[in-house]
């Protein structure tokens, strides 16, 4: 099993690699972290004429703080967003959110803007961009920049709204107010496998975020439950709202009606765990 | 074909290879070292981890090209010049932490990065540790037994 024959690019700044993905449109790909993508192209489950791998872009590593939202460049590897104390304390459900991905020999090589952009419905990233309200940077050949919110960039499985030429240079995530409550929660055959489901939650005054994940083709937003979060309800109520309109997909792990219960759990437990957290923090 | 080199087990290594040439099979068909083992060669089974740049990774995912510049240790580098065996490895044949052998470079890796960053794991961290390798003889109970002797002894 091995990759068919591409033609590699190594480019060193933003403005090459949007060259280059102009030049060659759909038959380029961006490689990030590469442990996605290499796995479908050793498979064959897809094959490129170039691979234009991001990796010693310097200006596409990395995260800082503007006033009050936390700008992680795309190829920053998932590991950071483990280890760096920073990141736990301006948005802890990324903190919480990574240990769930994978193994971690797939985090050290595995990057943020890669997950995000290759858009699995059963990833935690995904899901935490949209319960935060993150929005993600593209920038075009022309050297133009637009931002999409997360509940507009995710577009289906494995599908963005980003365009075949589109770099996503960076995910810009909500710092929330320190009176805040966040919870991940899923449910995996083992640990580090994809999820069956899953959900990611935050809760402060006045503003809720839930987003269910491995249950659409898409991270699915609740608002109907976080409407009723945010009016008082009890955790077994929101977690009630947020599957009635659940349409899961069935397959070998776990038909659609066990994976409405497993999220209706989920989110049951995510929910409460938030509002622990936020009443300590208060 | 594209050039490339690199630091492999303290040694510079140089090559001309496909893009396609995975860091595994250039470890394995251009360097002459088998030690790295390919299972699945698409992210599952962690036979072929390495430490590149001193952090585990699956060889089968990174392609040599990709590599160039970095230092890669595989389990070729890890025991003695004299073929002493590093404290992991000593612990593997202890605990019984292996039976056909497939799997144990990766193993062997992957847990030597683990105690260099957490020399103290609990069991649950072992374990998590441990979920990107796959075994399919052991059961890993020996396995887990030789990632605590080996803890132990640091
Ligand atoms: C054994 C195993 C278990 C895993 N388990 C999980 C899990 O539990 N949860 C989870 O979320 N993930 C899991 N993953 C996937 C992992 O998180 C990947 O790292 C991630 O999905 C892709 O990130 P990458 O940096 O490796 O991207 P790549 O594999 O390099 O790229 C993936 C896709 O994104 C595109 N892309 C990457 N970067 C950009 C960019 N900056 N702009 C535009 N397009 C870009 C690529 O062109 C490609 O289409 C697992 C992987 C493996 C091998
Ligand atoms: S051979 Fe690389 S993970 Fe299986
Ligand atoms: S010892 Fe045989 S696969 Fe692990």
């Amino acid at each position: 099993m091995k990759p068919a024959p591409f033609e590699y690019h190594a480019p060193e700044t933003i403005h090459e690699v949007c060259g280059l993905l102009a030049e060659h449109g759909d038959e380029a790909k961006v490689l990030a972290g590469g442990q996605s993508l290499v796995p479908m192209l050793a498979l064959r489950l897809t094959r490129f004429e170039h691979l234009v791998d991001v990796n010693r872009v310097a200006a596409l590593s990395g995260f800082g703080r503007e006033n009050g939202t936390l700008v992680v460049r795309a190829c920053t590897r998932q590991r950071v967003m483990e280890r760096d104390a920073a990141i736990a304390a301006a948005v802890p459900l990324l903190a919480q959110a990574t240990p769930l991905i994978g193994h971690f020999q797939i985090r050290n090589r595995g990057t943020v803007g890669g997950s995000l952009a290759h858009a699995d419905p059963a990833s935690e990233y995904p899901a935490v961009a949209v319960a935060l309200g993150a929005e993600l940077e593209l920038a075009s050949p022309g050297g133009a920049v637009r931002r999409l919110t997360a509940d507009d960039f995710f577009v289906g499985t494995w599908t963005t709204a980003a365009e075949p030429d589109e770099l996503l240079v960076a995910a810009r995530f909500p710092v929330w107010p320190a009176r805040s409550g966040f919870a991940i929660e899923e449910v995996a055959r083992r640990h580090g496998d994809f999820a069956l489901a899953g959900v990611a939650c935050a809760i402060t005054d006045g503003r809720a975020g839930i987003a269910l994940f491995g249950v659409g083709s898409t991270p699915v937003r609740a608002r109907d439950a976080e409407e009723a979060w945010l009016a008082g309800a009890g955790a077994a109520e929101v977690a009630e709202s947020a599957v009635r309109d659940l349409d899961p997909p069935a397959d070998v792990h776990a038909t659609a009606s066990t994976r409405t219960r497993i999220a209706r759990h989920l989110v049951e437990r995510a929910v409460t765990r938030a509002q622990e957290g936020q009443r300590v923090a208060g | 074909m594209l050039p490339v080199e690199m630091t492999v087990n303290g040694e510079r290594r140089r090559g001309v290879v496909d893009a396609r040439r995975t860091l595994a099979d250039f470890l394995r068909e251009e360097c002459a070292l088998t030690g790295t083992h390919l299972g699945c060669e698409h992210g599952v089974c962690g036979a072929c981890t390495v430490l590149l740049d001193g952090e585990a990774v699956r060889a089968c995912l990174i392609f040599a090209v990709q590599a160039g510049g970095a230092a890669v240790t595989t389990i070729e580098g890890l025991g003695g010049p004299d073929g002493a065996l590093s404290p992991v490895q000593d612990a593997f044949r202890e605990e019984h932490g292996l039976q056909c052998g497939f799997c144990t470079p990766g193993f062997v890796v992957s847990v030597t990065a683990l105690l260099q960053e957490n020399p103290k794991p609990s069991e649950t961290e072992i374990r998590e540790a441990l979920s990107g390798n796959l075994c399919r003889c052991t059961g890993y109970q020996g396995i887990i037994g030789a990632v605590k002797r080996a803890a132990e002894g640091r």
